[in-house]
């Protein structure tokens, strides 16, 4: 199915940039240091592409961006991923970047695939982290089959090679001391095949992305009702509850309040985890965490491995006791 | 109307194995379900068939035994059922995936609306259905939370995640890729359980497809390579403490409070 290519004649990394309207999003800047980290090994250049409604205005945060080439172009269609794909296919064949990196976003989780298709090419989601080989190969690590195992993943003969990564995994560079040349493009005329009816930006409320403190439920969790001392307990310490993907997937918890590779990434200062065996993909959404206290009846348990506090202790024994000792010690704070 | 949707059969628990020497997933021993996101996917299309008549085709790629999705697709109403599987689809990857269930669908005329779970618990990319848009050419939409509105000429539905919840309009013929926190599916229903016993499953293997070219499929077709699979690095491990309830309660609580 790959059309033979000359992969000689495909150089340099580029990013897709996602505007949302007054900054561009965090994973663009993400993506950005690591185009840049790569580069250095295979000595290509970085380009930086984005397309949105008044992208424009996003021009002077590029500046130092550390890219050689940065083109802006300006539409005034929202979440149109087959009118967007035509823009950066257009780019693409111009520029003919080895790699093309995409924030695993709703946007970008759309853009990618219509992209990968119409090159004929591989797309690797969610990559945990990336190599590069002297001849601009690039090396996808990620969780595989959603679980225990990591898998490398190269694209061997087409291009370019297209990578999605998720928001908080990849690190920012400092601004780049090289001015980019920054290209603003308002020629295209794009054609939009869905219709916006109406747009709601919502409010991060009680996001676990957020909170300073997170209480954790795992798969130990054996009945729904069961979750209702953890969330007490998240209240009373003033943190809020997540679960990993096993709660979801029954039903028991939203997707929002998920941890990991397929849900959220998050840092608290404190997570307490109970009943979670820490499968790959949940610790790759929480490993930055300042504070892990992981309990688990099952000494091998996976997320002893990285848990500041490793507890083998029985769930139902610990919470409502835990429950009780935070009651008593509020009750200390009130009288003095 | 004729809607289709794209359902898979995935590892009950989602730490599915894999044989670390060969990168192939052990399956055996492990009890296999519908992936969970393809019930909500069935859901919405049999929504939009009583809103609007037609019927619903499901499609599973996979061995054998993904025969069962279909048993189970039936017993909740779907009308026909096609099994998409051959020994030269073995092993693919998101684009030769994708690419097997466009010629698949094709084989099976035209489809006004296609139906997709938002990802699979087993693969977990998310990126099928946007791909199989693609190939066929034609608009879709992921994180769709809710329909709103099924009307001749298209659909009016909710795309919500975290951040933002958008009302949009498609035309047929559309992709929905479907979040599965809104869509309650129905149970099963024993009526339909039975007579979807007797219904014939389609079976499509490669020479019922337009493109039989065997290089286009499976691993062969694949653009990307799995190299290695290896165990994540082990970090360095504090020691494991036993404890009861009251005392383990009582030095998580010290940790919180000396910060």
């Amino acid at each position: 199915m790959n059309e033979e290519k000359e992969l000689d004649s495909w150089k340099g990394i580029l990013v897709c940039l996602e505007w949302k309207g007054t900054d561009f999003h965090p994973v663009s800047y993400e993506l950005l240091g690591e185009a840049r980290r790569l580069s250095r090994i295979s000595r290509e250049p970085v380009y930086a592409v984005g397309v949105g409604r008044k992208i424009h205005e996003g021009a002077g945060l590029l500046r130092h961006c550390g890219a050689q080439k940065v083109i802006l172009c300006e539409t005034s269609m929202i979440c149109q991923s087959e009118s967007y794909a035509d823009l950066y296919e257009h780019y693409i064949r111009e520029l003919m970047p080895s790699s093309v990196l995409v924030g695993g976003t709703l946007e970008g989780r759309a853009l990618a695939p219509r992209l990968a298709v119409r090159f004929r090419t591989g797309l690797t989601a969610d990559c945990t982290r990336l190599e590069m080989t002297g001849e601009g190969g690039l090396v996808q690590i990620r969780p595989a089959f959603g679980g225990n195992l990591m898998a490398r993943i190269v694209t061997e003969n087409s291009r370019p090679q297209f990578a999605t990564v998720r928001s908080g995994v990849m690190e920012r560079e400092e601004d780049s001391l090289e001015e980019s040349q920054v290209c603003l493009d308002t020629n295209q005329q794009v054609r939009g095949t869905l219709k916006v009816h109406t747009e709601e930006i919502l409010k991060p409320e009680g996001k676990i992305t957020e909170a300073k403190i997170l209480v954790v439920a795992g798969r130990g969790v054996k009945r729904r009702e069961d979750l209702e001392p953890l969330s007490m307990l998240a209240r009373k310490l003033g943190g809020q509850l997540a679960s990993s993907r096993a709660l979801v997937e029954k039903g028991w918890t939203k997707p929002s309040q998920q941890i990991g590779l397929s849900g959220n990434t998050v840092s608290p200062d404190y997570m307490i985890t109970f009943g979670v065996s820490g499968t790959v993909q949940f610790m790759a959404g929480m490993k930055s965490t300042r504070h892990i206290l992981a309990v688990n009846t099952d000494p091998e348990a996976r997320i002893f491995q990285i848990a500041h506090d490793p507890i083998c202790a029985d769930l139902y024994e610990v919470v409502p006791r835990l429950i009780q000792l935070i009651d008593q010690k509020n009750r200390q704070e009130e009288i003095f | 109307m004729r809607i289709a949707v794209c359902m898979k059969q995935v590892p009950a628990y989602s730490e599915g194995n894999m044989d670390e020497k060969t990168g192939v997933l052990i399956r055996s021993g492990l009890e296999n379900i519908v992936n969970v996101y393809d019930l909500a996917a069935l859901e919405v299309a049999l929504q939009v068939r009583e809103a609007a008549g037609g019927t619903v085709t499901v499609f599973t790629m996979g061995p054998e035994s993904a025969q069962s999705v279909l048993r189970e697709a039936f017993a909740r109403g779907a009308d026909e059922g096609c099994l998409v599987c051959d020994k030269a689809f073995a092993g693919a990857d998101v684009l030769t995936t994708s690419y097997t269930l466009m010629q698949a669908m094709n084989s099976q005329g035209k489809f006004d609306l296609i139906v997709c779970g938002r990802q699979t618990t087993d693969g977990d990319t998310a990126q099928v259905s946007g791909e199989l848009a693609q190939w066929l050419g034609i608009p879709h939409c992921n994180w769709v939370s809710e329909l709103q509105e099924i009307r001749e000429d298209g659909v009016i539905f909710w795309q919500k995640t975290d951040a933002v919840r958008r009302e949009i309009e498609a035309a047929w013929p559309c992709l929905l890729s479907v979040e599965k926190s809104s869509v309650t599916p129905r149970m099963p229903s024993l009526k339909l359980k039975i007579a979807g016993k007797k219904k014939t499953i389609i079976r499509i293997g490669l020479e019922d497809l337009e493109d039989q070219n065997p290089e286009h499929y499976g691993l062969k077709g694949s653009a990307t390579r799995v190299k290695k699979i290896f165990p994540p690095e082990k970090v360095q491990r504090q020691a494991v403490r036993r404890m009861d309830g009251n005392e383990a309660a009582r030095y998580i609580a010290k940790i919180l409070e000396n910060g």
